[in-house]
């Protein structure tokens, strides 16, 4: 069973869904017993969705969404050089 | 994709995405919306060598960061990845104490604490080789595999700038929770008992 330094330095790693399947069984057996470790997981979770949250703040402007599709209803006959 | 008209459609789904993206990497709205009109432009004319089942909206980000970095990178100022301190693990989860004994939603709590707009002007001062990761990461939830392909690096470093991007986003927001005396700086001797984990 992992220990709560290995639990903390894979915690990362844990909350992007990128930790391999024989850590992450060791760091789940670990999370559930260890009420600190979890405390910290779910700090890092919340701040994420914080940050998310943050970033997602501003609406598209419409003044965009016209000028994208303008992108789309131009002629492309003279783009073909475009790489 | 079938044709065009298809294409268009699902593009433009990841508009907000890519425009809230673009805000924090540009740092204002008229160089934003610039930027992703540019990128849709771009994806629209070389539709042609898009491959179809490419993962479209990480096209679109590859797209949008190469734009970036071309056309707009040398209007921004942001300090140098070693200008930054390297703080250890935990760094901000630690100095909130009243954080680490939360009963009620985390979120709650860090919503309370921090402003949006305090952890928007966090991340825009992140170095630029932080800030994508971060950006591409905590906000878009792209895999490590989907980064190194969209910034052209190796995972490893995709993983290390990570890494290193959350704990200044967290030293950051630590000194606007100081400014706003919403904590008090710990005494060293108790930064340095309780990074010492205990092990079970």
């Amino acid at each position: 069973m992992a220990d709560c330094n290995e639990t903390i330095k894979d915690l990362e790693q844990f909350l992007d869904s990128e930790l391999a399947t024989e850590k992450l069984a060791n760091l789940t057996v670990h999370l559930d017993g260890c009420v600190d470790c979890q405390q910290a997981f779910e700090f890092h979770a919340e701040l994420r969705l914080i940050v998310r949250q943050a970033v997602h703040h501003e609406p598209l402007p419409k003044s965009l969404i016209d000028r994208i599709k303008e992108c789309f209803g131009t002629d492309l006959t003279d783009d073909l050089n475009t790489p | 994709m079938a044709d065009r008209s298809a294409f268009a459609d699902e593009a433009m789904q990841f508009a907000q995405s890519l425009y809230s993206t673009a805000l924090r990497m540009t740092r204002n709205s008229a160089d934003a919306q610039d930027l992703v009109q540019e990128t849709y432009l771009k994806a629209y004319r070389s539709f042609a060598t898009f491959d179809e089942g490419t993962n479209l909206r990480a096209w679109l980000f590859r797209i949008l960061t190469n734009t970036f970095i071309n056309n707009y990178r040398a209007k921004q100022r942001r300090p140098q990845e070693t200008e930054l301190n390297d703080v250890e693990n935990l760094f901000l989860y630690r100095r909130l104490p009243q954080l680490s004994q939360l009963s009620a939603s985390a979120e709650d709590q860090l919503m309370d604490m921090f402003a949006g707009s305090e952890v928007r002007e966090a991340l825009e001062n992140l170095p630029e080789s932080f800030l994508m990761p971060v950006l591409l990461s905590d906000v878009e939830q792209f895999s490590y595999k989907e980064i190194a392909e969209i910034l052209e690096i190796p995972i490893g470093t995709v993983m290390s700038r990570l890494h290193r991007g959350r704990k200044a986003l967290q030293e950051a927001l630590y000194k606007y929770a100081m400014s706003r005396h919403l904590v008090s700086p710990p005494a060293l001797a108790d930064i340095s008992q309780s990074t010492e984990t205990s092990t079970t």
